[in-house]
């Protein structure tokens, strides 16, 4: 909210300046986000009269004015302005003078006619963004005067963040208070003098939904000349609190809701039919709005309706058709108190927030009607003239909202904010605050007064009280420790730990948006369910995704964009699996590999410079669990997966159980997605990625023996099998096995493959023979020309 | 004896001209082996007058000794030779570079929030967490966020067509630790959350961390302590910090974070915007209505908790200057937080 300085003073004698100022509300939680000059600086600008203003001879929007500035003679100035007329005040530049911008005024012939300055726009003076003409100032400034006196220009604005709790703060009044509360000092508004009725003509007002509007004040103001120019001094004030000059009408409810925080609304008289109700909508009601917007309303909105129709939304926007316009000559003024709970959220329906919803949402003293209806009064008559009628306010009793009074207690304000507190402190602080506070033993009986929406426990009034006297009065104090040792369950390992084992093989952590392309998922994972946000930022971040790989693959890509050949990313992060209407959030762990197996790098034989394939990042998954497991069966299973090529791809088992997938991705999709080099993906779920501690096993001190044999047998076996009957036929006396080499070509059938096998053996107690060691190797050669019709290459 | 001495002279010259181990270890057995010349002059002893015998076996020993000695000179020289061609052939550039994987390493903000839990689980928190997709209870209605409320319309909230959301904040974690563990509880909650909103200093998905302490005699004095001594640790620098009265619904009092500036000491710079101060967390004492949604006795119990952007920690601790890099994962802007 902006606060022109000079306004608040009006209200209450501030003792700082306006930075002091900004400081001491941000340190009461009224954050100054912004100061700024009321006018940018320039000098040298009178208050001038034009005496008489001919045309030029030599051109036709040319005006040559004679302007008298209350000191020697009149200066005769060329005005191209349509609005320069004789007898008008305006800003006069005399030479001499510095406009914003550093535009120095000169002597100057224009088409051949001397001109001893320039005649101003509120534009040429940093006043406003377009003028139509120049500066037209009341009848009665005085003359010669420097017009940053006569216009209090030399002024500062504060922009202030108005947290939402504190609807009371949303006007000059409001921050009046604060600084009375902060200084000490005492409020001395303008004083508002009680109007006579000049007539008895009223409107009829019914309050149909008393919860939601219990006072309404009303009244008609007839013969008023809404084209009459409102004072400048006036339109300043708007100007610097942020609010465009409209009509005197119009420029005066808007004055007294930025003074007093009570929104109001007139309703062209000749235009309104009969009574008002104030009541909620009936289902299919629907409204134009001042803005010309149609609104539909629903049946929780509140509305003002005249005997015909709705003639506007209650407490954010009225009506077109009883609109104030120029030629408006009788108005009747609403200033009412809506209940918060029947404004908040309504607005936002139609994409609106305006300076009354936004006031009522947060809550609008509902003591403050008839001074604001007075305040508005006073001011329509001064510029609009017309005739006010009796000022009517229509009250349902029962629910006009009351303010409970809360207990503070002392020892809960000491123990909350870890500090003592004089009583006299406590007790100056919500006086200044305007509670009525009465002495308990305990502590405080406490009346908040009718502006305060944001105090009903006692938590509430800790929290006035620490403000006002400062958190930094608050000295810091260390708590208490704990003592007692918290459990540090093993199996779970240490997140830096795991993601370091990646790390140190190459991989680089990303992170990406949960959300992702719709199209790239089902691209990647066919018809998958997935849960879609309702209102997505963008259409390729509107789905969250099922699997970490769709983040990967574009970032991989985008590195690949970068001339990155070799990429390496992980991440950690939660995937969204989607059954029916249940979503499972699964913490995962997963990976891409793309590009050549080692960096490029010298003395690296052929094979280590080839692109990276399923086995590489096997090596590193294995890494992983090592760090994991040292007895863990792990098994790769091969299993087809919709984005995975066919025969590279593979569920990943831990002792049975499936905890992830490996593979290659499909060459439709490296072709269609433009890789140039084949990714390889992991992905496992980190709730299987338990530590097992490790158990000693006692060490065998017997020497091992190692026989290598090369066993042919058909491609479709895999390793795994000839693995599992190696172990079984070499049963415990086989300690390790080893794969050094799987070969296919001349002296392998096709269709065959060698598999080159280390078998180490060891017996616990005794060395073993040769004889032991030809026998077990025997058995398994037999074993395997049986299972897999095995050969043995010599 | 003529002969003995013409025999060293001999063997001697054959030492001299070997050039290698090998040669130098057939010229020893020819010489002093067990058959070797010299040897086999022993044999002759046997000829001598028994009086002869011991000068003429002192002399030819004395002469095996010499070849002896010979040998062993002509082996040290040739091992050292040996030594020194393999030294010569063996040289290396040493300055090319190693062998081997290169390493990757942890995202910043990862690195950061690692190094925050740390500090905080120094300090005797735990760390907690809970689901990024929410509901509306434990992401707004027992965080004391009334319906409609406008602090609602603030937080920007994603939502799914069947009401639920993702969560705004970690303070949803609040709730659930509180829900899980009763009171007393000191735990930290790192975590993605997520605003439909994206510029050059917002982004959809940020990082945050949620601290909340509950105990008998938790008081606000402690709060600006734990964060004081917080924030001095993970900048280990002796910074200046205030607490400014602010508003959220499931605090009171509530109070936002500033702490001097890292980068000017306080004195005013551009990332200040010259105020000398950085807005870093939100904080306050929880709020009574939280603490009874959460089974939590209000009068008995009391408790701090504070909120901080995990990303905007990690931006002015590394120095990095625009948010959106965090989630581009630009290898040539991950690689430079490859460290431990």
């Amino acid at each position: 909210m902006k606060v022109p300085y000079s306004w608040l003073t009006d209200w209450i004698a501030v003792p700082w300046d306006a930075a002091g100022l900004g400081e001491r509300l941000t340190m009461a939680g009224l954050e100054l986000e912004a100061i700024e000059p009321a006018a940018p600086q320039f000098t040298g600008v009178v208050v001038g009269e034009i005496l008489s203003a001919e045309k030029h001879p030599q051109a036709d929007k040319l005006r040559i004015c004679r302007v008298a500035t209350g000191q020697g003679e009149p200066l005769q100035i060329v005005c191209g302005a349509p609005n320069a007329r004789a007898g008008l005040k305006s800003a006069l530049a005399k030479v001499g003078a510095v406009l914003p911008n550093e535009v120095k005024i000169k002597a100057a012939k224009l088409r051949g006619t001397e001109s001893a300055g320039m005649l101003c726009s509120a534009k040429e003076l940093g006043l406003s963004d377009s003028s139509d003409g120049i500066l037209e100032l009341p009848a009665d400034a005085p003359l010669g005067a420097a017009l940053r006196d006569y216009l209090h220009l030399d002024d500062t604005i504060l922009d202030l963040n108005v947290t939402p709790n504190r609807g009371d703060a949303l006007s000059i009044i409001g921050i009046a208070r604060e600084v009375a509360a902060l200084s000490g000092g005492k409020l001395a508004g303008p004083a508002v003098r009680a109007a006579g009725a000049a007539h008895a003509q009223t409107v009829a007002v019914h309050l149909d939904a008393p919860a939601a509007c219990p006072r309404f004040a009303g009244c008609i103001v007839r013969g008023i000349d809404n084209t009459a120019a409102t004072p400048i001094w006036l339109r300043e004030r708007l100007r610097r609190a942020g609010v465009r000059s409209i009509s005197p009408v119009v420029d005066v409810t808007n004055y007294v809701m930025l003074e007093l925080g009570q929104p109001m609304h007139a309703y062209d008289l000749a235009k309104l039919e009969g009574p008002i109700h104030v009541r909620f909508a009936e289902a299919g009601e629907s409204v134009t709005l001042l803005d010309g917007r149609t609104a539909q309303l629903q049946p929780d909105v509140l509305l003002i309706t005249d005997a015909a129709a709705p003639v506007g939304i209650a407490g954010i926007m009225g009506g077109a058709r009883t609109a104030v316009s120029a030629g408006t000559t009788s108005v009747f003024l609403e200033v009412a108190y809506f209940a918060p709970d029947a404004i908040i959220g309504r607005a936002l329906r139609w994409g609106l927030t305006t300076d009354a919803s936004q006031r009522f949402e947060r809550g609008v003293d509902p003591a403050g009607q008839q001074r604001a209806l007075e305040r508005a009064l006073e001011l329509i008559q001064s510029i609009a003239g017309g005739e006010a009628g009796p000022l009517v306010l229509t009250e349902s009793e029962a629910h006009r909202p009351v303010r409970a009074a809360v207990t503070l207690r002392r020892a809960q304000l000491a123990r909350l904010l870890g500090a003592q507190f004089e009583d006299r402190r406590v007790r100056a602080v919500l006086e200044g605050l305007g509670m009525r506070v009465a002495p308990l033993p305990e502590g405080w009986r406490v009346e908040p007064p009718s502006h305060r929406f944001d105090i009903a426990l006692e938590a509430d009034l800790i929290e006035e009280v620490a403000r006002i006297v400062g958190y930094a009065a608050i000295e810091e104090r260390d708590a208490v420790a704990f003592e007692r040792v918290r459990a540090l369950p093993e199996a779970a390992p240490s997140e830096q730990g795991l993601l370091e084992v990646l790390a140190a093989r190459g991989y680089q952590e990303a992170v990406n948006y949960a959300f992702v392309d719709p199209q790239l998922q089902q691209r990647l994972f066919g018809d998958v369910l997935a849960l879609a946000l309702a209102n997505p930022i963008a259409s390729d971040l509107s789905v969250m995704r099922v699997s970490l790989w769709p983040g990967l693959l574009r970032a991989a890509l985008e590195n690949q964009r970068r001339q990155r050949d070799r990429i390496r990313l992980f991440e950690h992060g939660a995937r969204f699996e989607q059954r029916e209407s249940v979503t499972r959030e699964i913490d995962t762990l997963a990976g891409v590999a793309c590009g050549p197996r080692m960096p490029e790098q010298w003395g690296l034989p052929r094979p280590m410079r080839e692109p990276a394939d399923f086995f590489d990042v096997k090596g590193d998954l294995e890494a992983l669990l090592a760090a994991l497991s040292a007895r863990a069966e792990i098994r790769f299973e091969p299993q087809s997966h919709p984005c995975l090529h066919p025969g590279r791809a593979a569920r990943v088992l831990r002792e049975g159980k499936p905890i992830g997938w490996l593979g290659e991705l499909h060459p439709s999709l490296v072709r269609s997605m433009e890789f140039v080099q084949v990714p390889v993906l992991f992905e496992l779920d980190w709730a299987d990625l338990a530590l097992d501690r490790p158990a000693y096993r006692e060490i065998s001190r017997q020497p091992q023996v190692r026989r290598d044999l090369a066993v042919v047998v058909d491609e479709s076996v895999p390793l795994s099998r000839l693995a599992e009957r190696v172990a079984l036929v070499a049963s415990s006396l086989l300690r390790d096995l080893r794969v050094f080499d799987v070969y296919r070509g001349p002296g392998v059938e096709e269709g065959r493959k060698s598999v080159a096998l280390g078998l180490i053996f060891q017996e616990f107690s005794r060395t073993l023979t040769d004889d032991d060691v030809a026998r077990l190797v025997a058995a398994v050669v037999a074993d395997l020309r049986v299972s897999f019709n095995a050969s043995i290459r010599e | 004896m003529q002969e003995l001495s013409s025999l060293v002279e001999q063997a001697l010259a054959e030492v001299a001209e070997c050039a290698g181990l090998a040669a130098l270890d057939e010229v020893r057995v020819r010489w002093l082996g067990k058959k070797g010349t010299l040897t086999e002059q022993l044999k002759s002893l046997g000829g001598l007058p028994a009086a002869e015998r011991p000068a003429a076996g002192q002399r030819i020993n004395d002469a095996k000794a010499r070849v002896q000695e010979a040998i062993e000179a002509r082996r040290e020289a040739l091992t050292r030779e040996e030594i020194e061609r393999a030294l010569a052939a063996g040289r290396i550039d040493v300055t090319l570079p190693g062998r081997g994987e290169r390493r990757g390493g942890l995202h910043p903000v990862t690195k950061a929030r690692l190094r925050i839990e740390a500090l905080f689980q120094r300090a005797g928190f735990d760390v907690a967490t809970g689901p990024e997709i929410e509901d509306d209870f434990h992401n707004f209605e027992a965080l004391n966020f009334p319906p409609n409320h406008p602090a609602r319309a603030m937080h920007d909230t994603f939502y799914f067509p069947d009401g639920k959301l993702l969560r705004t904040h970690t303070s949803p974690v609040q709730i659930r630790a509180m829900l899980e563990r009763g009171a007393p509880l000191a735990v930290v909650a790192p975590g993605r959350v997520y605003r439909c909103d994206s510029d050059m200093t917002h982004s959809p998905m940020f990082h945050q961390i949620e601290g909340l302490k509950v105990g008998e005699a938790v008081s606000f004095a402690n709060l600006k302590a734990m964060l004081h001594g917080f924030l001095q640790a993970f900048f280990e620098q002796d910074l200046a910090m205030r607490l400014r009265p602010s508003y959220f619904p499931f605090t009171e009092p509530s109070a936002e974070v500033d702490m001097s500036c890292v980068f000017c000491g306080g004195e005013g710079c551009r990332t200040c915007k010259h105020t000398g101060w950085l807005e870093i967390a939100g904080c306050g004492m929880v709020h009574p209505n939280v603490l009874m949604a959460s089974g939590i006795d209000a009068e008995r119990y009391s408790g701090y908790a504070f909120g901080m952007g995990i990303d905007r920690l990690a931006m002015l601790r590394y120095g990095v200057n625009d948010l959106r890099l965090f989630f581009e994962n630009d290898l040539r802007f991950l690689e430079q937080f490859r460290t431990l």
